[in-house]
């Protein structure tokens, strides 16, 4: 390529810059998070474990990473369920409206998050008459998780074609056999990576959850959100930040290993 | 194709296999039913019953909601001095974010696409997306430390600091679309252009960015509408700055105004239509 020795070096610096600027800022909350002094005063007063530990032993906080988990897990089991089965109706089937459907899944993340929480609020509250609770939560989880799954298992069927299936089928296995034992272990790296990617969209959401969860249920986010403000609490929210950001490694390494061993490989 | 193997008999079993398998409408209708009744009845149907809402009012006295027809909601909307300048400046955000996004991503998208040793550009794409895996919340928190008056950086809460923080948020969307675009631009383009005399600056100009165009849309189809529905990072960074989230924040909350915070949230949707509208011809839907 014709491009100067200096704009090589400009663009490279570019880079690091910019990747400097991606990660400066969680950097310094993990410092902050050791911080003696009880604000965000820098440099950091003085060396502590303190807070971690307050962290540790705070029963609200723990209640809403329970809170949580079990809203992730639910949303997650749900946008399974119907992210393959919306997959497999649009890759291997040809009807009316098919490319009607892949715009039906992708809305729920296209719109704004507040659009999609109050029109599920509304519902639930005047329409279907549902006590707001960990339940709803879970159901509009899903309703913006199906995407993630579907993706996933499309790109997957797409690639894997029909051979193998046929195959199956010409040596006598039926439909649910077929599906045991050829198609399902397959398919299993993508629902993998699909459910990885709608439990850590689950995880974090705050905006939809807002408007479905009710006064009770309380996820780390919004446990985050209300103890933002309480100068008192600062440096608590600060440690919960800060173990998000070193838990935010997992997804990264299991995706990284997933990519690694595709099934279609072997 | 649910794997209910083990406890139905195998005698149905077998039947209801060779039935499915004779009956290819059948099996799709089944495949289609859950989904489409999820997404496509419950979903649409509460969001057009918002859509309805936005057309009702609040009684003043009871606070209950007023099933009649009305375009009150809206002509207050457009006639409100305070909607048109929180809407405007919703739109401001939303676009100074995209700029801002834009001129930091794309150098940072070539150096990864075109200046990187294969084995570079896979960890540099792992960097990118690592922060995508971290909480939204703690980044903004993280800007909230930074930018807090005794802070790293210092400079306070309010607009500069939405838009700073909305950019940072968003800017993995906008240089994974634009280096996967990079990455499809054949290098044998860049080294024609250069044979043909063209230094850095016009093979940009003629080659590389008209050919990264629909690239760049589709990030910032991500990053116009994260911006412009956003009501969260205002209130963790912004001070007293509202933009339209906010407003359709208050309008449920505090003054439990339904149908003109319906009225509100169709403000985002429209515009986003538009923009949606409006790019599709330059083929950023196909490179989402």
């Amino acid at each position: 390529m014709n491009l100067s020795r200096t704009s090589r070096t400009l663009l490279r610096a570019a880079l690091a810059a910019g990747l400097a600027v991606v990660y400066v800022p969680l950097a310094v909350v993990l410092l902050n998070s050791f911080n003696s002094d009880r604000t965000f005063s820098w440099p950091p007063a003085g060396f502590t474990l303190r807070w971690w530990s307050a962290a540790w032993s705070s029963a609200g906080l723990r209640d809403a990473l329970w809170t949580s988990v079990l809203a992730g897990l639910g949303a997650t089991a749900i946008a399974l369920v119907l992210g393959t089965m919306a997959a497999f109706a649009v890759q291997r089937y040809a009807f009316f409206g098919r490319e009607t459907v892949s715009l039906v899944i992708v809305l729920p993340i296209a719109l704004p998050g507040i659009v999609t929480g109050i029109a599920l609020s509304n519902t639930f509250h005047t329409v279907l008459g549902l006590p707001l609770g960990l339940l709803t939560v879970i159901v509009g989880h899903a309703t913006f998780c199906v995407v993630t799954v579907y993706n996933n298992v499309l790109a997957r069927l797409r690639r894997m074609g029909l051979n193998l299936e046929e195959a199956s089928a010409d040596l006598g296995a039926d439909t649910f056999t077929t599906f045991r034992l050829v198609t399902f272990p397959m398919m299993r790296s993508a629902l993998l990576a699909g459910g990885l990617l709608a439990f850590a969209l689950s995880f974090d959401e705050i905006i939809v959850t807002t408007f479905t969860a009710g006064a009770g249920v309380r996820t780390l986010p919004i446990w985050i959100f209300e103890n933002l403000f309480r100068p008192n609490q600062a440096p608590v929210v600060n440690v919960v930040a800060a173990a998000l950001i070193l838990l935010s490694v997992i997804p990264i390494w299991l995706a990284q290993r997933l990519s690694g061993g595709d099934p279609q490989t072997h | 194709m649910t794997t209910t193997t083990t406890a139905a008999p195998a005698g149905v079993r077998r039947r209801a296999a060779s039935f499915l398998h004779r009956h290819s409408g059948v099996r799709l209708s089944l495949l289609l039913s859950a989904p489409l009744a999820w997404l496509g009845l419950a979903y649409l149907g509460a969001l057009a019953a918002l859509f309805v809402t936005a057309f009702w009012s609040t009684d003043v006295f009871t606070g209950d909601v007023v099933r009649v027809f009305t375009w009150a909601n809206f002509t207050d909307l457009v006639t409100g001095e305070v909607y048109r300048t929180v809407a405007l400046r919703s739109l401001g955000v939303a676009a100074a974010v995209t700029l801002i996004d834009l001129v930091v991503a794309f150098p940072m998208a070539f150096a990864m696409a075109k200046l990187a040793s294969p084995r570079a550009q896979r960890w540099l794409v792992i960097a990118v997306l690592t922060p995508l895996w971290a909480s939204y919340l703690v980044k903004a928190y993280a800007w909230r430390v930074m930018l807090s008056s005794d802070g790293v950086l210092g400079w306070g809460y309010g607009l500069t600091a939405t838009v700073v923080t909305l950019s940072y948020l968003w800017l993995p969307y906008m240089i994974l679309p634009i280096y996967a675009g990079l990455e499809r631009l054949p290098n044998s383009l860049l080294d024609a252009a250069g044979d043909l005399g063209a230094r850095g600056w016009r093979t940009f100009r003629t080659v590389v960015w008209p050919l990264t165009f629909p690239a760049a849309v589709a990030g910032s189809i991500f990053t116009f509408s994260l911006s412009l529905g956003d009501y969260i990072t205002v209130k963790i960074v912004g001070g007293k700055t509202q933009l339209i989230g906010n407003v359709v924040y208050d309008n449920i909350g505090a003054a439990n105004n339904l149908p003109f915070a319906a009225a509100v949230a169709t403000v985002p949707v429209v515009i986003m239509l538009v923009y949606l509208a409006a790019v599709r011809r330059t083929g950023a839907l196909e490179s989402l």
